[in-house]
């Protein structure tokens, strides 16, 4: 009986640990996705003006760089989010 | 007038670049404010915090400079090589980060809520204050001029500008 529950208490601990595992990664994993989307909408819309107005592409390319890095930032806010429900 | 896809992203000076004009002045901003970041870190986990904050700053400043050599690189080349620079580089750089973050996490060292915070602190803080020195128009397309610096005049640059005719008078 004891070796029953103790089994019983494994298996509990195994499926938290699992919806840990689990939770993190989807975070991680659904973060990422949005911020993808952005930056392939973001430097197509850059190409096509660059390639229509190429004396623009300076200020395109400007404009690009810091737009990719602000939609980088919710990448790495779910990635933070992702070590600290991880690991911390 | 229109540039096709696989030509080169037109009338850039190679050396100065936009994304690496602007990445190096967010780093030139950056290291001036990487030691108040280390030092909130240290009153927030003592050495642990200090170091966890610096090695944020470290990757958040190569992130930008990665990011900008991967995307003028790919600009010599074609206006569709940047699109896949663009879009894979992303993933490279997240993979870069989450491995160099996962390298140091078991270290004695790492303080990883200060690590994280940090990494998006020094992140957006940085990109808004950059966003002041952005000019983007057509004739300054990166950062805005610098300031003309007032200079004194010489002590007798009045005099020798007077014309002749005043001089005379007195």
């Amino acid at each position: 009986m004891i070796e029953l529950l103790a089994q019983a208490a494994a298996t509990g601990e195994d499926t938290i640990a699992a919806s840990e595992a689990l939770s993190s990664g989807f975070a991680y994993g659904l973060a990422a996705i949005g911020p993808g989307i952005g930056i392939g909408y973001l430097v197509g819309q850059a190409v096509t003006a660059m390639a229509r107005q190429p004396e623009a592409a300076g200020m395109v390319r400007t404009t690009m760089f810091l737009g990719i890095a602000f939609t980088e930032a919710l990448a790495l806010i779910g990635f933070v989010v992702f070590i600290l429900l991880k690991f911390a | 007038m229109s540039a096709g896809l696989f030509t080169p992203a037109p009338s850039l000076d190679l050396e100065r670049a936009p994304e690496t004009e602007i990445a190096l002045d967010l780093v030139r901003r950056g290291l001036p404010a990487a030691p108040v970041l280390v030092l909130v870190g240290a009153l927030v986990a003592g050495t642990d915090g200090a170091l966890s904050a610096a090695f944020a700053i470290a990757l958040v400043l190569g992130n930008f400079l990665l990011s900008a050599t991967l995307t003028a690189g790919a600009a010599r080349i074609s206006l569709g090589m940047v699109m896949g620079a663009v879009l894979f580089g992303y993933l490279a750089r997240l993979a870069l980060i989450t491995g160099a973050v996962l390298a140091v996490k078991d270290m004695g060292w790492v303080h990883l809520p200060v690590l994280g915070l940090t990494l998006i602190v020094a992140h957006l803080g940085l990109l808004f204050w950059e966003t002041r020195y952005v000019s983007a128009s057509l004739a300054f397309p990166t950062l805005k001029p610098a300031r003309p610096t007032r200079t004194t005049p010489p002590p007798n640059a009045q005099a020798a500008t007077r014309p002749p005719s005043a001089a005379t008078k007195e």
